[in-house]
């Protein structure tokens, strides 16, 4: 651990590999992250499936290489088409589950998590797969740091996506509803909005930015039908960490947690690059806690 | 409640017959007894005292461990024996040593889960509702990272447990009574424990944390003697199954946090949690469902148990026992008194 | 009324023994002209690709042995059929399933499941049974240190894996005037009993020729990135990379490599052929050196599939969607020979007598020679190292058996 610390003291410049990778694997982090915390704050469900949307994103991808298109293409199908899956399960399972205890939710999409694996499983073979991009791959430094066109592309397209779901957020009349039944629900439904609707379609649009998130993964990392845990994992971690309806909080959130994932891959060892993730989870619920704890009065 | 001493000679019967009458099921039995006690242990927190852990699967794997390394460690040097070249030292166990480890394996496996029990009760009991479901799955999982990467016990590699001294027959049964014996004791425990004024201050606590507070219960002790009660005989499930199984590793065999610590919730919620025969029939009925699919749907049985969990939690959450005690209410010793019951929930007494 | 609430666990747990029996199908070890053997082997989780791999091997020789007339025994000729369960990738499944194929559907010959993992479960539980099993896929050495005598193992072990390519970097470094010792040597193997095992092996081989270990890690399971590993190997400049987690370190390894520019000019990586590396990669994955059970282009030969390349061929035709053929299949079909083999020796079902006739098994096949040390391993069968040259598989290491030279160091892309 010791020595891997003066390496990076002794070349600096590794560190700018570490932290660029962090930062534009953070970046995919951050789309399904975004969702999760619009599921989550606008109809307090916790989606344990969020990886599994993400894979199945993912999986666009790769079908778009097979036909011998390029995967970047897949972007527009795997929206379209993850909005109206989500949409679908909206209906059938979270419309369901939404008046219920908290515990319900974390459940039942627990259950949707294991029928999307396996259901990937059996349409596309157990197989680890990638999405090949072909785009050209720089090195800046002398050669120490190489960055992939795809990934600054990938950045560059999160930014945007995350752009417009904020300005969509803003100004369309559906994205107004959303947010004010995530105030509450009852005055909403009171003046008028078809509340039913605006969760069908929070849903929908997480499912559909978690795809995006998946095809863009695909084509930086690797894919597997049942890979979709570390990323639920992930989502978690940043939605906790940031707040709900904390748009900037969940995005420096997202970014952090790719840094510190490549730095302690790096000095601690790749053993142990998971483990950080979700010691990162129960230390900011440790945090929140303490923080909270101030603002209790119990006698104990 | 009327004639459960049927029920329980039913069981007692059936439990202490079963590898005669089942000889070739010895082992898929002696499994169905540590899935009843893990319901049985789970519905503690979740469904007595209304704190959903997704995370208790940690003290079964911890138990594992730690009867493995006192098994071990009674004649060995551990880190030698988990080293590759130790691999040769498996088998040499005499049954005088192998019986005393084992004997001290468990009893450290218990023991040692209660105090870690302690030790997180002061972290994790902060959190509330679906914090702590999360905070606790996060705990299990960085638990078999953890100990993935700790060398001492094999690291990643796994460890073989001693090998039983005798013949397999034997050894089939020499571990279900002792997979029976813990979950009846589970049982009996448990029973007894809700019955008491203990039993009413979690079910309080379930019901309004701020108010049984209010009311002068130490809700924290509380919280940590039931949390305790679960690690106690998850422990000593985690030691029998490790032995049962031979060969131990962290991810999937000592902390299947996506595997069993999800299906001991799924099992206390099909058979309908707070209740004491609940958990117990919803592990009979998944267990035979899960034995069913994975002969009958190969490579759709994970499909078949996520449709399963969904329809549980969605349309079906009260549970087997909770909708037989809407539909026979006077079986479960309920009086309905219509005027009051108009509108409030119908609460029970079992 | 009292009486259905008697009734209603009581019906759950008398319908336990009736569902009991219903979940499990009757089998005989040999009903009528079929014997059957038995496999829990992983369709789904971790090891699944390769599980796959393996089953495909199994099924292949199975007909094929049908077909060329069966088993015969007593004059009398069987037809061989495998029961299959899913042991999900994990060794607490292993067991079990074991335990079931045994005991309830009354199996008596097994074949191995995938990964060292669940045969290091299976191997106490066919051992305590008495029951032979003869597995294709659990290349642990620690094995066949325990002295299990049911067990018998088609494949090398796994510590010589990556021998041939430490030779093969000492030779090379002795040759360009360098000792041996100089070589500086980086690892990444993924933390399980396999790959773990194959990183034992490789520490003992360094330690022979000096060699400095420099970076030591252990992927995680869920593997799908290893940049922090390949920055801090950009870092410290090793000679030689060695990567071993099943064909998804070999996927992450192919992609990150390629993507980081990683120049160090010897990469070793077990499972190439199982991730599909050149049909993935293509010129990206060029002059990686990959250790394998078997390659198409041996010349070895025998009954059956006849030669290697027959094999091959054979196996193409038979699955389209494969472009090479891994080793993991060939060597699940080698184990089903062997089978045979040892049914027609013994002349007889008797689970003693037919592992007599294992343990004295001697067999040219197209996987190469089989023949069991007294541990049940197979001494007679290399492994070899191939490299990808231009896209194929071209054998480089051990002498004897190379067919192209090395190409040293390997062009970074």
């Amino acid at each position: 651990m010791w020595d891997n610390i003066m390496v990076l003291a002794a070349a600096p410049v590794f560190n700018v590999q570490l932290i660029l990778d962090g930062l534009f694997i953070g970046a995919i982090f951050a789309l399904a992250g975004y969702g999760l915390a619009l599921v989550w704050g606008v109809m307090n469900v916790k989606n344990l499936a969020q990886g599994e949307l993400v894979i199945m994103g993912g999986y666009f991808a790769y079908v778009m290489t097979q036909l011998g298109l390029h995967p970047l293409l897949a972007l527009i199908p795997a929206f379209a088409i993850m909005f109206g899956f989500g949409w679908l399960v909206y209906k059938i399972i979270i419309s369901k589950v939404i008046e219920r205890d908290l515990f319900t939710s974390l459940l039942a999409t627990f259950g949707l998590a294991l029928v999307i694996q396996q259901g990937l499983n059996l349409a596309f073979g157990p197989e680890v797969q990638t999405a090949q991009s072909g785009m050209e791959i720089r090195s800046i430094f002398g050669g120490n740091v190489t960055v992939a066109d795809i990934r600054v592309l990938s950045l560059i397209l999160c930014a945007i996506l995350a752009g417009l779901v904020v300005l969509f957020m803003k100004h369309s009349r559906m994205g107004q509803a959303i947010r004010a039944t995530s105030q509450d629900p009852r005055a909403a439904r009171v003046m008028g909005i078809d509340t039913e609707k605006v969760y069908a379609f929070t849903f929908a649009l997480n499912a559909a930015i978690c795809g995006a998130a998946g095809v863009l993964i695909s084509m930086i990392w690797v894919i597997q039908p049942f890979y979709g845990v570390p990323h639920s994992i992930r989502a978690f971690v940043v939605v906790t960490a940031a707040g709900l309806g904390n748009l900037p909080g969940v995005i420096i959130a997202a970014l952090g947690l790719g840094v510190a994932e490549q730095y302690s891959g790096f000095v601690l060892g790749a053993e142990f690059q998971q483990a950080t993730v979700v010691m990162l989870l129960i230390f900011v619920l440790m945090w929140r806690q303490f923080q909270m704890s101030k603002n209790r009065q119990v006698v104990q | 409640m009327i004639k459960e001493k049927y029920l329980h000679a039913g069981l007692l019967v059936f439990g202490v017959l079963a590898p005669f009458l089942f000889p070739n099921y010895t082992v898929q039995i002696s499994l169905l007894w540590i899935m009843i006690l893990f319901a049985l242990t789970w519905d503690t927190l979740g469904g007595q005292m209304g704190y959903n852990s997704l995370g208790n699967i940690v003290f079964f794997g911890v138990g594992m461990y730690i009867s493995a390394i006192v098994q071990i460690g009674v004649v060995y040097d551990v880190a030698l024996y988990t080293s590759p070249d130790g691999a040769a030292l498996t088998g040499n166990f005499a049954p005088a040593q192998y019986y005393t480890g084992l004997a001290l394996g468990i009893l450290a496996a218990a023991v040692g889960c209660v105090i870690l029990a302690v030790l997180f009760s002061q972290v994790f009991f902060g959190l509330r509702g679906p914090y702590f479901a999360i905070g606790t799955l996060g705990l299990a999982l960085a638990a078999g990272e953890l100990v993935g990467a700790w060398d001492y016990v094999g690291g990643g590699g796994g460890i073989a447990l001693p090998v039983f001294p005798s013949d397999p027959k034997s050894q089939g049964i020499f571990f279900y009574y002792l997979c029976l014996v813990s979950a009846l004791a589970t049982y009996v425990f448990l029973r007894w424990l809700y019955n008491t004024r203990f039993g009413l201050a979690i079910n309080a606590i379930r019901d309004d944390e701020e108010k049984a507070e209010a009311m002068g219960i130490h809700t924290k002790r509380h919280k940590t003697a039931a949390w305790c009660t679960s690690a106690f005989f998850l422990g000593i499930s985690g030691a029998l199954f490790g032995n049962m199984t031979g060969f131990i590793e962290p991810l999937e065999v000592a902390f299947p946090t996506i595997t069993f610590g999800i299906f001991m919730v799924a099992m206390a919620l099909l058979g309908g949690k707070g209740t004491l025969w609940g958990p117990i029939l919803g592990a009979i009925v998944f267990h035979l469902i899960k034995e069913v699919t994975w002969t009958y749907l190969l490579g759709w049985q994970w499909i078949a148990l996520g449709t399963l969990i969904i329809i549980n939690v969605v349309y079906f959450q009260q549970g087997i026992l909770g909708w037989a005690r809407d539909k026979w209410p006077d079986l479960f010793g309920l009086t309905v008194d219509e005027a009051m019951s108009s509108g409030s929930e119908k609460r029970g007494s079992s | 009324m009292t009486t259905k609430m008697k009734t209603l666990p009581f019906a759950v747990l008398s319908a336990s023994a009736l569902a009991l029996a219903l979940a499990a199908p009757a089998y005989a070890k040999v009903e009528g002209d079929t014997i059957t053997l038995g496999s829990a082997i992983s369709f789904t989780g971790k090891y699944s690709t390769n599980g796959i791999h393996a089953k495909n091997g199994y099924d292949l020789a199975v007909k094929q042995i049908n077909a060329a007339g069966g088993v015969k025994v007593g004059g009398k000729s069987y037809k061989l059929k495998i029961v299959y369960y899913d042991d999900e990738s994990t060794p607490a499944r292993t067991g079990q399933l074991l335990e079931r194929l045994i005991n309830q559907d009354g199996v008596k010959f097994m074949l191995g499941p995938y990964s060292s993992a669940t045969t290091k479960a299976a191997a106490p539980i066919i051992e305590k049974y008495k029951i032979p099993m003869v597995e294709a896929e659990g290349a642990s050495r620690s094995l066949f240190t325990k002295g299990y005598k049911y067990l018998f193992a088609v494949l090398s072990t796994s510590e010589q894996y990556l021998a041939s390519t430490i030779a093969l970097a000492a030779q090379i470094a002795e040759k360009s005037g360098k000792k041996a010792s100089d070589v500086k040597v980086a690892m990444a193997f993924e933390n399980d009993p396999f790959s773990q095992d194959v990183r034992a092996g490789v520490i003992e081989d360094v330690k022979k020729f000096g060699m400095k270990i420099i970076i030591d890690d252990k992927l995680p399971r869920d593997l799908n990135d290893m940049s922090a590993t390949l920055t801090k190997t950009k870092a410290l400049k090793p000679d030689l990379l060695l990567v071993s987690g099943h064909s998804k370190g070999a996927v992450t390894a192919g992609r990150q490599i390629q993507e980081m520019k990683i120049a160090v000019p010897m990469i070793a990586l077990t499972h190439c052929e199982a991730g599909k590396l050149v049909s993935k990669f293509g010129a990206a994955v060029d002059d990686f050196l990959c250790p394998t059970q078997w390659a198409e282009t041996l010349s070895y030969k025998g009954d059956l599939f006849g030669t290697a390349a027959d094999y091959d061929k054979l196996f193409k035709a038979t699955f389209a969607n494969y472009k090479n053929v891994p080793y993991q299949s060939a060597q699940a079909s080698a184990a089903v020979m062997v089978w045979k083999a040892a049914f027609e020796n013994a002349q007889s079902f008797d689970t003693e007598k037919v592992r007599d006739a294992l343990s004295a098994v001697e067999l040219n096949t197209f996987y190469g020679k089989i023949k069991f040390s007294s541990a049940g391993n197979n001494i007679a069968k290399p492994m070899v190292l191939r490299q990808i040259q231009n896209g194929t598989y071209n054998v480089v290491a051990p002498a004897e058996w190379a067919s192209h030279k090395v190409n040293y160091p390997r062009k970074a892309n």
